[in-house]
């Protein structure tokens, strides 16, 4: 695809600065392709959730602007799909799963006691920025009913009971690391 | 095809094979103890990767070379993992479960180096001795080989009067093992005795007797009766055939699972790996592939039970080119996890299916549509799409046949209904993913306008095996409209959860109650709810429903993708109907009114019904309406979304009229329907349930009644759990 813009060096590095180099040279790599370079939105998309956890806005007019797709397009693809964030996210995302098998196994239960002990529902984030609460749908683990998952670390068999001490897990994880 | 190329494809694929093999033997000289663990996702999860790691740690400290480490997929064997085999030559291969490291070091000292099994911790164990031969028979319907007068029982009861005692040869009935040729079928019973890896076929007492006496007493072979030869399933039953669980079942798709190493190429080409592909490159004929996979009577694993050939045909039918071809493994039904299962077990063999199915619609360019939530899975095909590059099976004149076709990965990102193939299509092409209307189907105008295939990974999973072993023994392993074998994914309220791959037209006892040891804790099964979102629930007194595409969906349920999830008397099928609603309505693209807003008001009278708010004339409302978006939806979402609601008011009215007319939930599951209290008479004061209640709406001191302030009760339930002296009461 040739590019039409005249300030393309300006754009280019406007977009640097907000996406950083290697979601940039990923997006050059997706232009080269044939199948044209919408073929790459959701995997680009993807890339950049998960450098910065969530797509703010100018990620979404960096990502328009390199890819040469008009910023709706981008817009209403980032907003169609659950699995892209659009607000900024704590430190560890748990994902309750509220698939069916997982739902059958109290599921329910095991959510409403993360949401006790950490006062946040849905959606939210606890207010020492350390986790935001998501329900996601069938990890896959099925068999492993109910299954929470932290960041990429699924547990399995969840009772309510054992929340606390997963909790206590990534608090403490998050001390080690130092986190503000 | 071949004009270029000296070497025949037949020649390339047998060089490619040898020099798999000779590097597999260069890693395994010398290495005669085997220890595998499993890891995928579930594995991980239950902590396979301490294990592995605790075993490398061990071997090191051992200082031996004869002990190989190996990783496999996942057997679908959930509810019992981390699961490690250790295979000592001459013993039967051992399988523990629920490994952690404190049990890895009692494994490896215990029994790797001291050859001494561990009983207690034997898969589905405790077992008290492991026999010197295991042997297990056919016995399966399909051929007659049930009953007192089959070949396994009558070996038994042989072996019994020559005086050799289970803890000498164990006899364990299995499913067919599929390894029966079409010809021979129902006139002989197969035997595979263990650990000596003899597989032999009877036909008469006489040859029991020979085996008896000759291999039994006298330690030696019977060449006369052995049969050569990798069938099917072979290696998966050889390691794992002793486990009821999988014994009762028949693995074509599933038949490497648990067995290879999903990211060692070499592994799969031991394995008969890319013989299919050999085979039909060779021949270079696509319309005998496309007749093979019609003549198997394979049906779409997706869902829809589409006949694979057929489709197919269509696909290679029309002139234009480029053609595509496309995996879908959006796998979107909450509940089901066979696809993650296969592409993390073994990735290559979805490939070779792709591969073939690729040459037989002339298509040059393939797609995997992966859910983003299955990152292993995709980690897994990635290297398997690398590897097969380095060995020239993707790529440019695959194995020198002249024929072009290379693979990519695309992420969904979390949508149901990009499953919905057209939906998956403009999911593919960077738009948002919602559905048009069919015709023209994606064989005519699919992906960037040109014709393409979409089919499931588990149809492709079959591919390989009806190519090696022939559509006609794929095809008598099913029923009469579907060939072949169906996996599910068993949970919920059951006690073994797993992958379970049957014959179609298995019933649905045999599943949850052979396979799945019924529900736990000794409760009363329920309903069988399979299809997912898409399907419906079974009563329990349909459980001998044969589990095909028909029978299913002559009770008013689908086979859907495979989920199967089993619910027991604590689950209200008011609930789970707007459990699925509330999933349908979430998901639903929002293109079209009747499933945007059918679903949505749906959902707000179920939601109606179980907090007691209804009135009975709700539920005519509500089967009117669903039947309304099932005719009027666009795409298939919105067109099954009712059949969770059709089905449960078809066999559960009582349980609706209950919540309408009485404003009770029978199975307690409905939280507007139901209430705590604390029986005085039972309550002892240990102020258990007090500390724990959420809201601190329980007043009572140590030692005296305590009391729930029905005001300010929210109905959590932490009560009623923690309360060992049964003093709370839910009605
Ligand atoms: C809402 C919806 C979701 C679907 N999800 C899946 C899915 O997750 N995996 C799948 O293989 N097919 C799914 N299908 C079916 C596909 O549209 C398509 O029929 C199938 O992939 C064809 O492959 P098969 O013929 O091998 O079954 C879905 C269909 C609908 C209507
Ligand atoms: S039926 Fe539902 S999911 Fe399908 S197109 Fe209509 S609104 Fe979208
Ligand atoms: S059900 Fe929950 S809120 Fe109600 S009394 Fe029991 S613990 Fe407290
Ligand atoms: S937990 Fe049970 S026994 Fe203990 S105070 Fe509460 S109701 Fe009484
Ligand atoms: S339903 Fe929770 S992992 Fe599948």
């Amino acid at each position: 695809m040739s590019i039409s813009t005249d300030n393309w060096e300006q754009v280019e590095a406007a977009a640097k600065a907000s996406l950083g180099d290697e979601i940039v040279q990923f997006i050059a790599q997706c232009r080269q392709e044939d199948a044209g370079a919408d073929s790459h939105l959701v995997a680009v998309l993807h890339r950049v959730q998960g450098h910065f956890g969530y797509l703010g806005e100018e990620h979404l007019d960096a990502v328009a602007q390199l890819l040469q797709v008009p910023a709706a397009k981008v817009a209403g693809v980032a907003s169609f799909y659950h699995y892209f964030r659009l607000k900024p996210r704590g430190r560890f995302l748990l994902s309750v799963c509220m698939g069916t098998a997982c739902y059958v196994k109290g599921a329910e239960r095991v959510a409403q006691r993360v949401m006790d002990e950490l006062g946040i529902t849905w959606g939210e984030t606890s207010k020492d920025g350390l986790f935001t609460l998501d329900p996601s749908r069938c990890l896959g683990t099925c068999g492993l009913a109910p299954v929470v998952m932290v960041e990429d670390e699924v547990h399995g068999n969840v009772t309510p009971d054992q929340v606390p001490a997963i909790l206590e897990q990534y608090r403490h994880r998050a001390r080690e690391q130092g986190h503000a | 095809m071949t004009t270029s190329t000296q070497k025949t494809v037949w020649e390339a694929f047998e060089s490619l094979a040898a020099k798999a093999r000779r590097s597999l033997h260069e890693r395994d000289s010398g290495q005669q103890i085997r220890v595998q663990v499993g890891s995928a996702t579930c594995e991980h999860a239950a902590g396979a990767g301490d294990v592995l790691d605790e075993f490398r740690k061990h071997i090191v400290a051992s200082g031996r070379s004869d002990i190989a480490l190996r990783r496999t997929g996942c057997t679908g064997r959930c509810s019992r993992e981390p699961i490690v085999g250790v295979m000592v030559p001459g013993q039967i291969p051992v399988k523990y479960e629920h490994v952690d490291r404190a049990a890895v070091h009692k494994i490896f000292t215990g029994h790797v180096l001291g050859g001494t099994p561990l009983l207690d911790r034997i898969l589905d164990g405790p077992v008290e001795a492991i026999p010197r031969y295991e042997v297990l028979a056919c016995a399966s319907r399909r051929c007659g080989q049930i009953g007192e007068d089959s070949y396994g029982r009558k070996l038994a009861e042989k072996l019994r009067r020559a005086g050799v005692g289970p803890e000498q040869v164990r006899v364990t009935l299995a499913s067919c093992f599929g390894a029966c040729g079409a010809k021979e079928l129902g006139q002989c019973g197969q035997l595979l005795v263990q650990p000596s890896k003899v597989l032999y076929r009877v036909t008469s007492d006489a040859d029991l007797d020979e085996i008896v006496q000759e291999h039994f007493l006298g330690g030696k072979t019977v060449e006369r009766l052995r049969v050569h030869g990798k069938t099917v399933g072979r290696a998966f039953f050889e390691l794992y055939g002793d486990v009821a669980f999988f014994n009762r079942q028949t693995r074509i798709a599933l038949r490497h699972n648990g067995v290879i190493d999903p990211e060692s190429i070499e592994e799969y080409f031991h394995f008969r790996g890319f013989e299919a592909l050999a085979k039909v490159l060779q021949r270079g004929d696509p319309q005998w592939v496309i007749a093979e996979v019609t003549s198997a009577k394979l049906r779409g694993r997706g869902g829809g039970g589409y006949p694979t050939g057929v489709k197919w045909s269509f696909g290679a039918a029309g002139k234009e080119v480029p053609r595509y071809l496309i995996c879908n493994a959006d796998e979107g039904d909450p509940g089901a996890f066979m696809d993650r299962s296969m592409l993390e077990s073994d990735p290559f063999n979805v490939i070779e299916g792709m591969l073939v199915g690729g040459f037989a619609v002339g298509a040059s360019r393939g797609f995997f549509y992966v859910r983003a939530e299955y990152p292993l899975a995709v980690a897994r095909i990635h290297n398997a799409i690398r590897q097969c590059r380095d060995y020239g099976l993707l790529g440019k004149d695959v194995l020198g046949s002249g024929f072009d076709f290379d693979l990519e990965i695309r992420l969904g990102a979390g949508a149901f209904v990009c499953g919905e193939e057209t939906a998956l299509i403009h999911s593919i092409e960077g738009e948002r993913g919602q559905p048009r209307i069919r015709p023209p189907f994606p064989t005519e105008h699919g992906l960037w306008g040109k014709p393409t295939v979409i089919n499931n990974v588990e149809t492709f999973a079959n591919v390989p095996a009806i190519i090696n072993y022939g559509a006609e023994w794929f095809r008598q392993i099913g029923t009469e409209e579907s060939g072949g074998t169906k996996v599910f994914a068993l949970a919920g309220k059951v006690r073994h959860t797993g992958l379970v791959e049957v014959p179609m037209g298995t019933t649905l006892r045999e599943v949850v109650e052979d396979i799945g040891g019924g529900v736990a804790e000794g409760k009363q099964l329920k309903a069988v709810q399979t299809g997912g979102p898409a399907g419906g629930c079974i009563p329990a007194k349909w459980l001998d429903t044969p589990v095909d595409f028909d029978s299913l969906a002559e009770v008013g349920s689908i086979m859907g993708s495979g989920g199967m999830i089993v619910l027991d008397e604590d689950d209200c099928l008011v609930d789970v109907a707007k459990f699925f609603l509330a999933f349908s309505e979430d998901e639903s693209c929002g293109k079209c009114t009747p499933c945007r807003e059918g679903t949505t008001r749906m959902f707000e009278i179920l939601q109606s019904i179980t907090e007691g708010k209804a009135a009975p004339e709700a539920l005519d409302r509500l089967q009117r309406l669903a039947r309304l978006v099932k005719r009027t939806s666009l795409c298939g979402l919105g067109r099954a979304a009712p059949n969770p609601v059709l089905s449960t008011l078809d066999h559960y009215r009582d349980e609706y009229l209950a919540h309408v007319v009485e404003k009770r939930c029978p199975a307690r599951k409905c939280k507007a329907l139901v209430q705590y209290e604390i029986d005085p008479q039972t309550c002892v004061g240990c102020t258990a349930c007090a500390r724990n209640c959420p809201v601190q709406c329980i007043a009572g001191s140590r030692k005296e009644v305590h009391v729930i302030d029905q005001q300010r009760c929210i109905k959590c339930g932490r009560c009623f759990e923690v309360c060992r002296f049964e003093a709370v009461i839910r009605q």
